[in-house]
């Protein structure tokens, strides 16, 4: 019993310092994210030069064929690791309008609002990058943040991460004989 | 007894002048600064000849303009900062950003963060965590890493042991160190749980195209050999709200900083929503660096 007075007293005292978060107001839990769907203001998406509008190579006359296939005409780079047993390229690109994105819908989404349609399945990232946490920051953190694209960071066709080449290690510290 | 010759007053001034006369001939210490006060209580008067005579030293050593600030802590601001484990890569671009952010020695080697791979297996396991891992790429399988830099504790051991004072924690949060003040003796490196202090055994190198003007006097300012000093959360960014250097360098998104006051900042929303978890909890020193699991 002493012993837990004592440990109780060390607390307070460790405690009292004066740079203590005052909660007198009370505590106000933390905001939740912005509502899905919120526009926020992102750069441009990252489009390989001369890639964008698709709708100069991909006519509207052009047959829309759905069949998954080895690539031969055309985006041949492509990998697709990214549910690739599931996923095929017009169950996002939009086939009557190919300068355009759709949601599982079928509404239109244009490609500065990619993001939708990542947060489709990934909802939990969508809300954490909606609130600032999932995603690199940069901006103010009192002001004006900086968001980036889903596809800023991530490949859309294959999007893990791929490993890096680490900076290099400090120098170990000299052993004194 | 006859009464001395000499007051004690006329002795005592007669002793200032001859250590203000050794200290000046020591080197380039001028009467001001050898007889200057606390830097909590220096007369704003004084902070600016200290601030302007940086500044001057600074301009000859760099041949560059630099601005040496001064900027204080601000009302209704308790930084915080979280780190994501589950995301970090271990590829050290922070530790680097760092260094180019905050004018560290290049030689001897200065780094302020401290990168830890662990083992998966073994858990966050100090005893055996290697800073100093290479490889052609990170992560490295079956392996986890673990930033660490200061952690600008609540409670912080090294303020309480320092002597004379000579590191505080700021009202907003950031525990700093005043370079003029420091005498080198490292009692709070050795107070330090986290091992996030640095002392610079030599000169520290610094080159002039690399330095980067942009000095607060608590923070980046070039530091002089024979002091110890440590991250301060880019003290001269983040009080004009901008990040530090290390959050926006960090290619996975893994690190996070804001105002603990205000409920809709990203670190709130980690402390309410994440599992978060602090290192060295048993010590009490109450970090203000949150590591968390984001995914």
């Amino acid at each position: 019993m002493l012993a837990l007075a004592l440990a109780l007293a060390a607390w307070a005292c460790g405690h009292g310092n004066a740079h203590e978060l005052d909660l007198s107001a009370g505590w106000v839990p933390a905001a939740d994210a912005p509502a899905a769907g919120t526009k926020l203001h992102t750069p441009p998406p990252p489009f390989s030069e001369g890639i964008f509008p698709c709708s100069e190579c991909h006519e509207p006359d052009m047959p829309v064929n759905t069949k998954r296939r080895e690539l031969s005409m055309a985006h041949q780079e492509i990998v697709l690791k990214h549910d690739a047993e599931h996923r095929w390229c017009l169950d996002c690109h939009d086939a009557t309008d190919r300068d355009s994105l759709h949601l599982a819908s079928g509404e239109k989404v244009p490609f500065e609002e990619s993001y939708r349609l990542c947060g489709q399945c990934h909802g939990d990232k969508y809300r954490d990058w909606r609130a600032g946490v999932h995603g690199r920051r940069s901006g103010q953190w009192d002001g004006e943040k900086e968001y980036l694209l889903c596809v800023h960071c991530h490949n859309s066709h294959a999007p893990k991460f791929a490993p890096i080449k680490p900076l290099p290690p400090p120098p170990k510290p000299e052993r004194t004989p | 007894m006859n009464a001395p010759d000499t007051t004690r007053r006329d002795f005592l001034c007669t002793l200032a002048g001859c250590a203000a006369a050794l200290a000046g001939a020591c080197g380039d210490v001028t009467h001001t600064e050898f007889f200057r006060s606390h830097f909590k209580e220096l007369t704003p008067e004084d902070l600016d000849g200290i601030l302007k005579k940086i500044e001057r030293e600074c301009e000859t050593k760099y041949g560059k303009d630099v601005d040496v600030k001064n900027t204080p802590a601000r009302e209704g601001v308790q930084f915080a900062y979280a780190l994501d484990i589950s995301r970090c890569v271990g590829c050290r671009r922070c530790v680097y950003a760092c260094v180019a952010e905050n004018n560290q020695s290049r030689d001897p080697v200065v780094q302020w963060i401290r990168v830890l791979e662990m083992d998966k297996e073994k858990g966050i396991d100090f005893e055996h965590a290697n800073p100093y891992y290479d490889a052609e790429t990170v992560p490295r399988p079956g392996h986890t890493y673990l930033p660490v830099a200061c952690q600008h504790c609540e409670n912080p051991p090294c303020v309480k042991t320092c002597p004379v004072g000579a590191t505080w924690k700021e009202p907003d949060g950031i525990v700093v160190i005043d370079y003029d003040w420091c005498i080198g003796c490292r009692c709070c490196m050795s107070a330090c749980p986290y091992g996030a202090r640095r002392f610079n055994w030599k000169e520290p190198s610094l080159p002039a195209d690399e330095m980067n003007p942009n000095l607060h006097v608590l923070g980046n300012r070039p530091r002089p050999k024979g002091v110890v000093e440590k991250c301060t959360w880019c003290v001269h960014r983040v009080r004009d709200g901008r990040y530090p250097a290390c959050v926006e360098v960090c290619p996975v998104g893994a690190r996070k900083f804001g105002n603990l006051l205000d409920p809709s900042s990203e670190i709130r929303y980690v402390l309410d929503k994440k599992r978060v978890f602090v290192l060295k909890n048993e010590l009490a020193t109450h970090p203000r660096f949150y590591y968390f699991y984001g995914l």
